[in-house]
């Protein structure tokens, strides 16, 4: 085991990534020569050279429309979109042409893109480069939705979505870039659709991903102390996700709580919800709770932004609300 | 001698000109075919048809090999039949049949064949330029000496992804031609009310050369192609190639075309390509084409497929549930 950052995760998944397929080509805003915006790509145009490491202009729509035209050509390009923010420049690629090709004609060809994207708040950047919009990619088929929790899963996920044959939104946290964490040496994949479970607990199970199953972790942590045993599943895929296994702790806790720092109407946790209403209704012994940002945009201000965020604190009231 | 030179040259060209003019009739009697058949309620949908434009998809087509790809727009019916795609699998897609290429899941505007390059008609006006542009990125990236080609029509021009497309194309120097169908119409109002500016501009604002020719000289245009054609082959970057054109039918199939004036419709007739084309024969000194026997023979051609089409079944829609992903797992 080895231990490093979450950046340096996606960077070596980049590497590994072009290292064994010379199809695999990156394309975004200053991925190149700048080593991309956050770093992600690091070293990587002087290593593979800029016929695989493609500098884009401030042109999100046509760069995600030519990695749709380029995967159905022969090429795995990785495209990176600098915030989530900006993926509303990129809907027409993603929903109306990266994910219908397979289906709409017929199964003759498949569309083995990646869209790397950084979402969530708290560093103070603002309405229009804080959001977390995974749940509107969630909501269409032929996309799948992967959201890693920490350097070995980011490593894991982004090396699976990069070999996986059909258009993949890889998307990461922003403040979980710093992050040191273990990872095998070699580092293991991770298979699309599969949530691990990153504590054992038998009175209540909470879901989460990205950064909010550090939250969660936290008030498992302080939950302990009360003496009641929280279970944290980490879902790590969005779409596909992992129903077998978040059935099979509410088997165990009947009790549900699911977080995120995504706004709570509407989103990925109301999924989840009203499926384990449905599959796991004679499991559960309280009301499934959720947690997540209220219904505004995030705010600026690190009062206000402080706010908004899912906090321990919200997860333990919903867990306190699930146990009354 | 010199005159017997003369002589087979001419007849070689008529040759090839009797070609381009059998294309263009699948195009054409493909498409009235299936006007008819919308007509009586067979093809289920929206068709968008290219009839009076058959000449900018038959004349491109002559300059481009298998391995050249293309993404083409709503109306692309022409596109699809001109590269290659089989009559037999178009015509069950547009009845919905599990036979069709795309197995009745796209339609008229999602006729698409990659065995022949051809990557998909589309719903969206603009997209198919981004989808060329990748297809082209493709094409240098991993070394292959093909080209790819964006149709779209003068009514995109407004869209925001051509500007982009065009800019990258020619930053990066892409295997990339644009082709653009300038019928003058955008759905229901003439493009002239619709762009603040003429396409030649646009392409001279992005440093692409731009070429204008008579897109319904199926010759001139097939000439221009080939021209620009080699040039993007040699590396010599991104070509827009403008082709002024006639929309005989509306915006789609049943559009009864109020907004029209009964003189432009008439004056159509005097430019539809399979005529300018048999003034072309007729010039190379080919008096005797015959042309009905032609269409004849491509109206038998164009019956086999209906036919095989119509004994074709129905999509099976659990089977589609299992390929919305690759591993086929149920959506």
């Amino acid at each position: 085991m080895t231990e490093i950052r979450y950046l340096k995760a996606v960077n070596t998944a980049l590497s590994d990534a072009m290292d064994a397929d010379p199809s695999v080509v990156l394309m975004g805003e200053d991925v190149g020569e700048a080593g991309g915006p956050f770093g992600a790509s690091r070293g990587l145009l002087e290593r593979f050279g800029p016929s695989r490491v493609l500098d884009g202009p401030i042109s999100e729509a046509a760069l995600a429309g030519a990695a749709v035209g380029a995967a159905m050509s022969g090429l795995r390009p990785v495209v990176e979109i600098m915030f989530m923010d900006f993926t509303t420049l990129v809907m027409d690629a993603m929903v109306n042409q990266a994910a219908k090709v397979r289906f709409m004609f017929g199964g003759q060809t498949s569309v083995p893109m990646v869209l790397r994207t950084p979402h969530g708040g708290g560093l103070g950047a603002g309405p229009q480069h804080s959001q977390c919009l995974e749940a509107w990619f969630a909501h269409v088929p032929g996309l799948k939705v992967v959201c890693p929790s920490d350097p070995a899963s980011a490593y894991g996920l982004l090396r699976a979505a990069i070999a996986d044959p059909d258009p993949v939104v890889f998307v990461e946290n922003k403040a979980l870039y710093a992050m040191k964490g273990e990872i095998a040496d070699p580092p293991a994949p991770f298979a699309i659709g599969r949530a691990a479970i990153r504590r054992s607990g038998t009175d209540v199970t909470i879901v989460a991903y990205g950064a909010a199953v550090h939250t969660a972790g936290t008030a498992a942590d302080r939950l302990a102390e009360r003496g009641v045993s929280a279970e944290v599943v980490d879902l790590l895929s969005l779409q596909p996700w992992d129903e077998a296994t978040v059935l099979a702790s509410l088997s165990r806790t009947h009790r549900l709580v699911i977080v995120h720092e995504a706004v709570e109407a509407f989103g990925v946790g109301a999924e989840i919800a009203a499926r384990m209403a449905q599959v796991g209704f004679d499991e559960l012994d309280g009301p499934i709770m959720r947690v997540g940002a209220p219904f505004m945009p995030v705010p600026f201000s690190k009062g206000l932004e402080a706010a908004y965020m899912p906090s321990v604190d919200a997860v333990l009231q919903a867990v306190d609300k699930t146990l009354e | 001698m010199r005159d017997r030179e003369l002589t087979e040259r001419r007849l070689d060209e008529a040759a090839e000109i009797t070609a381009l003019l059998r294309d263009l009739l699948i195009v054409r009697r493909a498409e009235e075919r299936l006007s008819a058949m919308f007509a009586d309620g067979e093809v289920p949908g929206f068709i968008h048809l290219s009839i009076g434009q058959e000449a900018v998809s038959v004349g491109v087509m002559r300059a481009l090999r298998v391995e050249d790809t293309l993404a083409s727009t709503h109306r692309g019916h022409g596109h699809a039949i001109a590269k290659g795609m089989p009559l037999e699998g178009f015509f069950s897609e547009l009845l919905a049949k599990n036979e069709g290429l795309c197995r009745g899941r796209g339609g008229s505007m999602h006729v698409a064949d990659m065995s022949v390059g051809m990557l998909g008609a589309n719903g969206i006006v603009g997209a198919g330029l981004s989808i060329a542009l990748g297809s082209a990125l493709a094409h240098k990236t991993l070394g292959r000496n093909a080209v790819a080609v964006a149709f779209f029509g003068d009514g995109a021009l407004a869209e925001g992804l051509v500007h982009e497309c065009m800019n990258l194309a020619a930053l990066w120097k892409l295997p990339l031609l644009f082709v653009c169908e300038n019928n003058g119409w955008g759905e229901f109002r003439p493009t002239s009310q619709q762009l603040a500016f003429a396409l030649g501009d646009l392409a001279s604002a992005y440093r692409i050369p731009h070429r204008i020719v008579d897109g319904n000289d199926v010759v001139a245009v097939a000439e221009a192609a080939e021209a620009v054609v080699r040039s993007i082959r040699k590396g010599e970057g991104p070509a827009v190639l403008e082709c002024m054109t006639v929309r005989v039918r509306g915006h789609f199939e049943g559009d009864a075309q109020k907004y029209r004036d009964q003189a432009e419709l008439d004056a159509m007739t005097e430019r539809d390509p399979i005529r300018v084309v048999c003034e072309r024969l007729a010039a190379c000194g080919v008096n005797d084409t015959d042309l009905d026997g032609l269409t004849r023979e491509v109206d038998a051609v164009i019956e086999a497929a209906v036919a095989a089409a119509r004994r074709g079944t129905d999509p099976d829609p659990v089977a589609a549930r299992h390929d919305v992903y690759t591993d086929g797992a149920a959506a």
